[in-house]
């Protein structure tokens, strides 16, 4: 009988919970341009999440003020320049190339030139190694003797 | 020995830069807004919200700009620093409560005392989204043409107070 109480409780109080995910979306093409940009941006506060993710009050406070701009008919591009004039390169998600951001984006590249390049070099020495050893009369019949004395074993 | 000269000076040059990595602070995010004009804003004050408070009141004096708030933990560590400032007189003080309640945040100054020269109420955190503030406390040097000399993230500690603030403030009232 106790069984059956919960379960229906649980059961009742289920959409009493679902309020808290309501979505907010008056307007469902500008809730999708919201969703856009805010994957673009940074919460600055848990900083490892996007402005769609996070529920800090900040990201809160900015998706209310993004989704304000949408409302005012203000590009992508406006928005994106409103936040970053306020709080720097660093709210966005992918850097712009600048003179300070070269390395960020060609470091990379740097790197797996300079592996690949290590790559080939020590596989051409090492080409050369093999085909440089050689394999004199007497080591050859040891070897034999060795490899016969190892089949009498097994 | 001439071989473990390349790997030990790249494992130098690694550590090296791992040493300068973990110095580096990730919440100091360098502000775009130091070197420009401070956001205008008109905020009702804290004490009498018929009368507001603006930048614009301010041309001609250096002055900080320190967001705050009573639910701050930093801001009560921050806070004998800026009692200890207030009371020199070296430089005047004015608060923006953000995203308080004012009830609290009077009971917070009662409790701890007042070192504002007059304190903004920014319930909607708007003026803090046009300052780029993300975490309270946060202070900024503004000086007498308006403009943002320096931005504190995270509060002030004695240290910073008597060598960057009131050198800083100093450089910029003689000018």
């Amino acid at each position: 009988m106790k069984w059956i109480l919960l379960i229906v409780v649980l059961c009742v109080s289920g959409p009493a919970w679902a309020g808290e995910a309501r979505p907010l979306a008056d307007d469902p093409a500008a809730e999708a341009r919201l969703k856009h940009l805010a994957v673009e941006l940074r919460c600055l506060v848990c900083q490892n999440q996007t402005l769609a993710d996070s529920n800090a009050p900040l990201a809160e406070d900015l998706r209310r003020e993004v989704r304000e701009m949408i409302a005012k008919n203000m590009s992508d591009k406006e928005i994106i320049e409103f936040l970053v004039s306020r709080y720097g390169d660093f709210v966005l998600y992918r850097p712009p190339l600048k003179a300070t951001t070269t390395l960020l984006w060609v470091g990379p590249f740097v790197l797996l030139t300079i592996g690949a390049t290590a790559l080939v070099i020590t596989l051409r020495r090492r080409a050369h190694k093999v085909v440089d050893a050689v394999v004199s009369e007497e080591e050859h019949r040891k070897v034999e003797q060795l490899m016969a004395e190892g089949g009498k074993r097994s | 020995m001439n071989r473990f000269l390349l790997p030990l000076s790249i494992f130098v040059v690694v550590v090296g830069f791992l040493a300068v990595g973990l110095k580096l602070n990730p919440r100091e995010i360098p502000s775009p807004l130091v070197g420009k004009a401070a956001p205008d804003f008109s905020q009702p004050q804290l004490y009498d919200r018929e009368k507001v408070f603006s930048p614009a009141d301010l041309k001609g004096k250096v002055w900080l700009l320190n967001f705050w708030a009573s639910w701050c933990s930093g801001c009560k560590t921050e806070h004998p620093v800026l009692m200890e400032l207030a009371k020199s007189g070296e430089v005047p003080i004015y608060g923006m409560d953000y995203k308080d309640l004012p009830e609290e945040a009077m009971a917070w100054l009662r409790q701890w005392g007042n070192p504002y020269s007059v304190i903004g109420m920014d319930d909607a955190g708007r003026v803090g989204i046009n300052f780029g503030v993300y975490g309270v406390p946060e202070t900024y040097v503004i000086d007498k043409q308006g403009v943002i000399r320096y931005k504190q993230i995270g509060p002030l500690n004695p240290d910073t107070v008597s060598q960057k603030i009131i050198p800083l403030v100093k450089q910029l009232e003689s000018q």
